[in-house]
Order: structure tokens, then C-alpha cells, then sequence
């Protein structure tokens, strides 16, 4: 080594090497004894004066969380409240024999082998004389068993803590949503003050939607603790402002009778009232116990709920985006008599199938062989899709796209929960711009069923069932009916919102969709009389949609015995009632479900009875 | 000098020998780490979990250790650029794709093991600047000053970017220890100095807000008592209130009520200097001092250049981590997040740590060998 470096002078740089680490070791020393001189300073100088305050220090600054927010339905029915929840805790310093106690224990209330091992891990990183839970969530009667024998148990003890409750738990989980524990992305988003000593934070639905009305101001409190960190005594205190409590326009029963209509099909309903807007029921099938989530759902469990292939998690009213199929048919009607394309008296033939000129490719009726001569009344009430391809065809996607944008297609409603999504109104731009491909003449015509690429959710369905029936008022959806005031009476209610609504040049073009609209529930050709509307006491006015969940040749027939129960198509129904004076407007969505007038249509008459006339099926 | 013959004798010591341990030097670590026990049982709030997982990664250090101390230095110095390299494209990868952890991105998550590649950094910088100085003449020019410095500031300012200025501060550190050690001259280290004077503003232009409000919170800590001024004012007064010989063990007040944050780990010299006072605490700083006078000794005893400057430059790292966490945790400087040496929870800083022990048992153990 040496020999490659001739002017390394190993005994000057030794000699070198030894000064620099005495510099260094001094400077070592040095500083040490600046740290020396430092704590002298602390510790013995200024002694008295930091020992006065610690001794201060004995007084503590405590949050004090509200209580969270009720929430009611509009008859003041409770859907979510704050509950005691009782738990097991145990105080291992006073417990005689740990064993033997558990042993005990586990006779008069169910422990399990997963609980006894989360206890035993906690014991290890608790404090001395900490209270470690045991049990949570007791039941009534494990409460009771444990409370007749509390003084055979030292150093066991049950404790109340508050928590979120939903009584009618299912049936209202895509509504309400659910609070959960605070977890890390929320960390970074709420503020922490607000948040001291909270721990949970709504995390769907209502719950999240109105979080900051539901969660109210926190509060402090001054308290001076002994050394072990005990509370001694209150000595200030500023209490907690308790979040504000809710009322929904949600009708429990009318929700109970909606859920019972579907049968256990998956699929959605959503009611509301066309006048001001206030949701009246909105299901979601199939469904889920909300209660699970509140206290920490087990990983299991939620990987059962998520794996489910029926998609219990999903929520299909807000969330879920279906082609509306024939469903929309009033609203391409609309559009060919603003712009001149039709007249409602003039007849047309329509056969089996249509053809474009210059084109080979036949676009079928979902009657075998048409519907003969039809005008624009009996297009709606056979639901005759021939005349509307001949329509649409007249008409154009620009101006059929631009028409079907004013009722709010493609576009979210803006309901006050989470999780909705916008459908989608396809146009010239929109495919240029999400495929790069321009407009082909067939997609017209297909749009104009309500196929192809349109979609919207169950909840715009019910808004433009809304839009029709107060014939063209548009108004945005709402849960919230109103917020009580402090003192837990006043109402403020809140105020609906109203979109720009849809003109028409001449008022008899509303008639001449709606009237249509109650031939297909009352005449004998329509598609929902056999099945919704024959024997109804009231008049209603609606409209079936059934739309395809794949595609078939065009020399193909559909058969719904030989297609696989998933492929099936979608039943749809919108519809408003009564008729001349609308105070529901209904859509339904069944998924899978086959025919919209076989299916869907009796499903919203269910709805619509027991609004109606309270009469539960 | 120390040792020679007295270590000799004994089927203890030659057991020691045997392994490449260093006698004096494990029983210093050994003693800290025991304290280090101690103080973290009454820190954590009695909580035997915190021992138990403090205690395995005592455990898995030791055996680092124990293996780094086989380790002849002259391998070490054929490694060392690789190390460095290797290093360097870690930290690139961590500013590419590292995860984020508690708003800082130092960890690589390398699906079995998270791996903080600054910390790395901290035995691989010194090595590498050992290895430039090895068997160039000595006392350096200064063009090999400039580029031994380029080699210490490229990791150093890669780390300060994560943001992580304590760990920044201990590379820099451990790097320039072995340009002075190295016999640059002083006129050069005045004129850098001169220059780290004038740099100091740009500094400051290119701090994150945090760092920069720590620096001032160490000027006056009383202006914001709730928020960045609270670690420092709870921490003063739970050393001020230990007094002369300390409140006693578990007695802290201070501590024991959670008054004082992070009591487990970068503030836990303020347990200890609250429950055993000012004795305690100069018990502590000779304890420190022993070892790190040790290790000088070393390098005062080693070969060859490299193993010279790398056992100088592990010593004084050590002395740099104990001066920078109780200059913070008394305000004497502000607060970088650099742990106490031996005594703080945590896994990353310990491992480090007793690898370059290891290193430094290495060369005072195999000098006679290569002889």
C-alpha cells in the first residue's frame, strides 16, 4: 500500500492525526460542560422558580366532546341516537386471580376466545391501576346477570359510555349513513380542536353530509389531579354545545313499505315530493346494519359485506347508474314537438324494425312485429320504439341532447348525501372528447330508448318523474327537512331550491306527453295496466322503461328464460300521483329484473298506495 | 495504554477477545443502555409493552453488532464507495417513491422491511470520506478539501429535503469531523467558516416554515406557550423542578401527568434529569463521556488512515447526538428530532448506533492482527 503512495508521510500525519483529536476531544469536553453549566442553571439556580411551576401544573385542561345531533323522520320518529353502551372493564390490580375470574365470568355472560385474547394483549401496554375493557357492547341481560353478582367480582365494573345507535338499522343504512372512529385522512382534514376528545366522525350519508350541524362545539374543562393523574376537582368548566338535531323529509313507514314492495330484489326506489322537493323514501337493496360500523366492524365481516356479490355496501339510489331505457321516452317526445319534428295527431306505421337510409342494419321494436299505425299517445302508452327511432332520426343527437340536458340528465341532482353520481348524457362532444370518435346516425336512435351510452341514477329518475309532474318546475331533492333550534321546538325549515325550469313553447306539449303518461297505467294497451294499474282508485301517471344489460344481434331475439339471471335485463318504472294534482313522484329500479311493466310498475303502486290512501300491501 | 496487558488474563476477557469486543466500551454501552431501561419504564407510564419491544430491538442491534465487529476495517474501506453509492440512489429512490410518515418522507417500503436510507447514511458518509483521505498525503489540499465536501453536503442536503434536519445535521456532521480530522489546515476551516457565516442567510431562505419557527421558538419560547413553544416550556420546567438530586423515580410529576410530550423519545433526558436531578444528569454526561473518549482513544491507537478517521469520525457522531438532544431538550439549541443516544424508544436510531460501535470494537480488535 504504501509503496504506491512515496510522499505519504505516515509518521508526520500521525503526529498530525494526534493533535487534531486532542483539539477535538477538548472541544468535547468543552461543550459537555456547557451542558453541565446549562442544567446547573435549571436545576439549581433556577430551581424554586420552575418548582412553582410544576407545582401549577397540577391543573389540567380538558376536553369536553358534545353530544352528537339527532336525527328524526318527518312524523319524529328517532333514527339516530346517542345510546349508553355499556362495557366490561377490569382493574388487573384488583383482581385476586385473573383466571379464575374470567373463568367465572364467562358463566354468566358469553366470552369469547378472540375477546379474552385482545384483553390479554391490551393488559400488557396498560398503566398501573388502568381499566382495561374486557367486554364491549354488553347486552340487557348480560348486564343484568353481571349486575346481581358485581361483589363476587373485585376489580371488575361496568362502564357507560355514549354511543351512536341507529333503531332502525337496515332499513335505513344507504340514508343515514353511519359515523365511524376518526381514521388518519380525517385526522388531517378536521380541525383537531373541534375534534378533542371525539371519536367518531360521520362518515356516509346524512351523517357525513351535516357533520359540522351534528357535531356541535366541544368544550373545556379546568381540573386540578393528584399525582396520579386522578381529577381532584373541577374548577372551571365551559360546557359542551350539543350538535344541532335533524329532521328528515323521510318517512320511516313509507320506507319500511317501499323496502317490503321490493321483495327482496335487488334494486332501488327513491319517492319525493314533487312540489318542494323532500325525499319521502329512498331504498337500497340489498342492505346492510349500519350499527356494525359504529364500533368497529370485524375484518371479517366487512370482508363478507364487501365480497357479497349482491353488493349490500352499494348504494344503487344515489350510486348506482342504469341506462333508463323507454323511461325517458316523454322527454324525447317533448323535444320533437318543440322543434317541430312531430305533431301528436299525425300517425306513423310502425313496423317490427327500422332501418337508416343507406344502411342494411335493422334497429328492432321490443315487439316482435311493431305496433301498427301509432301517433305520439299510443308511441308512449305501447311504449313503441319505431316511432321514436323515426323521431330521433328527424331530430338529431344535438337537439335531442340539448333537451334532455334541461330536465337535469347527466347532470347530479345535488341531494344533500354523499356518494352521488352524474349518469351520463351522451352528445357529439362528449364521445369525441371520452373516445376520440365521432357521432354514428344509430346512436341516435338508440339513445332515443334510453340505451346505448345513457345513463342515470334511480335518484335523477325520480327528479325528472318530479320535473314532468309539475310540468317543467325543476327542484332540487332534498333529506333535510329542517334543523331544531337550541331549545329543541323551533323548526328552521329548510328552504327548497328550484334549478331553471324547463320551458315549453306551448303549454298542451306537456299534455301531450303526460296525458300518455296515464293511458299507460289505465288504458288496457298500456304497459303497467295488467300489472299497476287496472285496479287503482286514484289516477296516476307513469311511464315502464326495460333496458339491457347486454347487447343482441340484431337478428337475435331476447328470451328471458334462456339468459342467465345476471345478464337480465334492468325493470324501471317512473311515475307521479295523482295525476292532476302530483304530490309523489316515484322511480324504481330492479335490477336484473326483467320487464318494467311486470316488475317495476307494481312496485311503485305499492309505494304509491300507501301514500295515498295508508294502505300498507 | 488502557488495556494492554490487564486484558490478558482471564477466561472473561479472552472470550471477549475472542469475539473482537472491546471491554470498556461494551460495558459503558451495556451501563447506558440499562439506564436507558430504567428511565423508559418510568417514561412510558410503567408500560411493560414499551420494554418488551425496546428490548428486541436491543437485542437485534446487539447482533449487529457482534457482526460488524468480525468485520476487519480494511474490508470496510474497499466497500465503501459502493456503500455510499448505493446510499445515494436510496435517498433518491425515498424522494421518488417513499412513503409518507407523520408529513416527512424518509422510509423506502421495500415489501418485507421499511428502511429509512438516511439513517444508513450516517455510518456510509464517514466511511466514504475515510476512504477519499486514505492514502492521499496528508494534510489535504484544498481542492481534495472541496471534494471531500461535496461528498458530505450531496447526502446531507438530500436528507434536509425530506425534511429531516436532525439526521441532516448528524451526516453533515459525521463527514466534516473527518475533514479536520484529516489535518485540513486551519486556514482553510477559517475561511469556510467565514463562509458558513455569510451562508447562514440563504440558509434560512431555503428552511420549511417549521424549521425556521423552531429556531425561533428557541429565542422565545414564551411567544407561542400552546404550540411549538409548548415541547420546550414543559421540558424546562420538568428539569428546573428536578432540582439537585431529582423527585425520584416514577415520581415525576412532569412526566408521570403528561404534561411533557414525547417523554418516550427525543424528550425522555428531560425524565430523567426531572426524577434523579442534577446528579443523575452528571452521572450521565460521564457515562457518555467515557464512552466517547473511548472511542478517540481508538482512533488514537488505530493503523491506518482509514480506520483513523472512520473511528474519530463514529466517536464524534456519538458526542454530536448527546450535545444536540440535551441542547434541545434544555433550549439550548432548537429542536431538531435527534433522540438520545441508548435511552430514546425507538428501532432505527438504535441500530445505527451500535453498528458503529461494532466498527469501532473492529478496529481496536483486529489492529494486532494486520500488524
Amino acid at each position: 500500500m504504501s509503496s504506491r503512495q512515496p510522499i505519504k508521510n505516515q509518521h508526520q500525519e500521525q503526529r498530525l492525526f494526534l493533535a487534531r483529536i486532542i483539539t477535538l476531544g477538548v472541544i468535547i469536553v468543552l461543550l459537555f460542560g456547557l451542558v453541565g453549566v446549562r442544567l446547573t442553571q435549571l436545576q439549581v439556580v433556577n430551581h424554586s422558580h420552575f418548582s412553582t411551576l410544576s407545582q401549577n401544573n397540577r391543573v389540567r385542561l380538558e376536553a369536553l366532546p358534545p353530544p352528537r345531533g339527532l336525527i328524526y323522520d318527518r312524523n319524529g320518529v328517532l333514527l339516530a341516537e346517542n345510546r349508553p353502551a355499556y362495557q366490561l372493564e377490569v382493574i388487573l390490580e384488583q383482581v385476586d386471580n385473573l383466571q379464575d375470574t374470567l373463568d367465572r365470568l364467562s358463566t354468566l355472560l358469553d366470552l369469547d376466545a378472540s375477546e379474552i385474547d385482545r384483553f390479554r394483549r391490551s393488559l400488557r401496554g396498560k398503566r398501573p391501576f388502568q381499566a382495561v375493557p374486557l367486554k364491549l357492547n354488553l347486552t340487557d341481560e348480560e348486564l343484568a346477570n353481571f349486575a346481581v353478582n358485581r361483589h363476587l367480582f373485585p376489580g371488575v365494573d361496568v362502564q357507560a359510555r355514549v354511543a351512536r345507535h341507529y333503531p332502525h338499522g337496515e332499513a335505513l343504512a344507504h340514508v343515514i349513513g353511519y359515523v365511524g372512529r376518526i381514521d388518519e385522512r380525517e385526522l388531517a382534514r378536521i380541525d383537531s380542536r373541534r375534534y378533542a376528545g371525539t371519536t367518531h366522525i360521520g362518515k356516509l350519508g346524512v351523517e357525513r353530509y351535516y357533520e359540522d350541524q351534528l357535531h356541535g362545539q366541544v368544550g373545556h374543562q379546568k381540573v386540578e389531579v393528584n399525582a396520579q393523574g386522578r381529577i381532584l376537582r373541577v374548577l372551571e368548566r365551559e360546557p359542551p354545545v350539543p350538535g344541532r338535531d335533524l329532521v328528515l323529509s323521510l318517512d320511516v313507514r313509507l320506507q319500511a313499505v317501499a323496502q317490503e314492495a321490493l321483495d327482496g330484489m335487488a334494486g332501488a326506489i327513491v319517492a319525493m315530493d314533487p312540489r318542494n322537493g323532500e325525499v319521502l323514501a329512498m331504498v337500497s337493496m340489498p342492505t346492510f346494519d349500519p350499527n356494525l360500523f359504529v364500533h368497529g366492524i370485524p375484518v371479517r365481516t366487512f370482508q363478507d359485506l364487501r365480497n357479497n356479490r349482491r353488493q349490500p355496501l352499494f348504494n344503487r339510489a344515489l350510486s348506482g347508474q342504469y341506462p333508463p331505457g323507454s323511461t325517458l321516452k316523454m322527454l324525447v317526445g317533448l323535444a320533437g314537438l318543440e322543434h317541430g319534428v312531430i305533431r301528436a295527431d299525425r300517425m306513423m306505421f310502425a313496423a317490427g324494425y327500422y332501418t337508416l337510409p343507406n344502411d342494411t342494419r335493422r334497429y328492432r321494436d321490443w315487439r316482435r312485429h311493431g305496433h301498427g299505425w301509432v301517433d305520439l299517445d299510443k308511441a308512449i302508452t305501447q311504449s313503441s320504439d319505431v316511432y321514436f327511432y323515426d323521431m330521433s332520426y328527424r331530430l338529431g343527437i344535438d337537439r335531442m341532447s340539448e333537451f334532455l340536458g334541461r330536465f337535469g340528465v347527466g347532470e347530479a341532482t345535488g341531494i344533500d348525501s354523499t356518494g352521488e353520481r352524474r349518469g351520463l348524457l351522451p352528445s357529439r362532444e362528449w364521445k369525441r372528447g371520452a373516445h376520440g370518435m365521432p357521432w354514428f346516425p344509430g346512436e341516435t336512435l338508440i339513445t332515443s330508448i334510453g340505451q346505448g351510452y345513457m345513463l342515470a341514477t334511480p335518484m335523477q329518475l325520480a327528479s325528472i318523474s318530479s320535473t314532468l309532474a309539475m310540468r317543467g318546475q325543476r327542484v332540487r331533492p332534498h333529506l333535510l327537512r329542517g334543523v331544531l333550534g337550541e331549545d329543541g321546538e323551533e323548526l328552521h325549515v329548510a328552504e327548497p331550491e328550484f334549478p331553471p325550469p324547463v320551458q315549453v313553447s306551448r303549454s298542451e306539449h306537456w299534455d301531450q306527453v303526460l296525458i300518455p303518461m296515464e293511458h299507460v297505467m289505465h288504458r288496457p294497451n298500456g304497459t303497467a295496466y295488467q300489472s299497476a294499474g287496472r285496479d287503482a282508485l286514484y289516477r296516476i301517471a307513469g311511464k315502464t322503461g326495460t333496458s339491457q344489460v347486454f347487447g343482441l344481434a340484431d337478428d337475435e331475439e331476447y328470451d328471458e328464460a334462456s339468459v342467465a339471471k345476471h345478464l337480465r335485463d334492468h325493470a324501471l318504472f317512473i311515475g307521479f300521483a295523482p295525476a292532476d294534482d302530483p304530490r309523489i313522484a316515484v322511480a324504481v329500479l330492479v335490477e336484473n329484473g326483467g320487464s318494467g311493466g311486470r316488475v317495476a310498475a307494481p312496485v311503485a303502486r305499492k309505494v304509491m298506495d300507501y301514500f295515498m290512501l295508508e294502505i300498507t300491501p | 495504554m488502557l488495556n494492554g496487558t490487564a486484558e490478558e488474563h482471564g477466561l472473561g476477557r479472552a472470550i471477549v477477545r475472542a469475539l473482537h469486543l472491546d471491554l470498556l466500551l461494551l460495558g459503558g454501552v451495556a451501563l447506558l443502555l440499562a439506564m436507558g431501561f430504567v428511565v423508559l419504564y418510568s417514561a412510558s407510564g410503567e408500560n411493560l409493552d414499551t420494554l418488551y419491544r425496546q428490548g428486541v430491538r436491543v437485542g437485534i442491534a446487539f447482533t449487529i453488532l457482534m457482526v460488524m465487529a468480525q468485520i476487519p476495517a480494511h474490508h470496510l474501506r474497499q466497500w465503501s464507495p459502493w456503500v455510499y453509492a448505493a446510499g445515494i440512489l436510496l435517498l433518491l429512490g425515498v424522494m421518488l417513491f417513499g412513503e409518507v410518515g407523520k408529513g416527512a418522507q424518509r422510509w423506502l417500503d421495500l415489501g418485507v422491511v421499511r428502511f429509512q436510507p438516511s439513517e444508513f447514511m450516517k455510518i456510509a458518509v464517514p466511511m466514504t470520506v475515510a476512504w477519499y483521505f486514505a492514502d492521499r498525503p496528508l494534510p489535504p489540499r484544498f481542492l481534495e478539501v472541496v471534494a471531500a465536501g461535496l461528498l458530505v453536503m450531496v447526502p446531507a442536503v438530500l436528507i434536509a429535503k425530506q425534511p429531516d434536519l436532525g439526521t441532516a445535521l448528524l451526516v453533515a456532521g459525521s463527514g466534516l469531523v473527518i475533514i479536520f480530522l484529516a489535518g485540513v489546515r486551519w486556514r482553510i476551516l477559517m475561511g469556510l467558516g467565514a463562509l458558513a457565516l455569510v451562508a447562514a442567510p440563504v440558509l434560512w431562505h431555503f428552511m420549511q416554515d417549521y424549521q425556521r419557527r423552531r429556531v425561533l421558538t428557541l429565542l422565545n419560547p414564551e411567544s407561542d406557550p400552546l404550540g411549538a413553544g409548548y415541547h420546550i416550556i414543559q421540558s424546562k420546567i420538568a428539569i428546573g423542578s428536578g432540582g439537585l438530586y431529582g423527585k425520584g423515580w416514577l415520581n415525576g410529576t412532569q412526566s408521570q401527568l403528561e404534561f411533557l410530550p414525547e417523554r418516550s423519545t427525543d424528550f425522555i433526558f428531560a425524565v430523567y434529569a426531572e426524577e434523579f436531578g442534577l446528579m443523575g444528569v452528571l452521572l450521565l454526561l460521564s457515562l457518555y463521556l467515557l464512552v466517547i473518549l473511548r472511542g478517540l482513544t481508538i482512533a488514537l491507537r488505530a493503523q491506518d488512515t482509514y480506520s483513523r478517521l472512520l473511528a474519530g469520525s463514529l466517536s464524534f457522531t456519538f458526542f454530536v447526538y448527546v450535545f444536540v438532544n440535551m441542547g434541545m431538550v434544555s433550549g439550548l439549541l432548537p429542536v431538531v428530532g435527534v433522540p438520545l443516544p441508548l435511552f430514546s424508544y425507538g428501532g432505527t436510531s438504535m441500530v445505527t448506533l451500535m453498528a458503529a460501535f461494532g466498527i469501532l470494537m473492529s478496529i481496536n480488535s483486529h489492529r494486532r492482527l494486520l500488524a
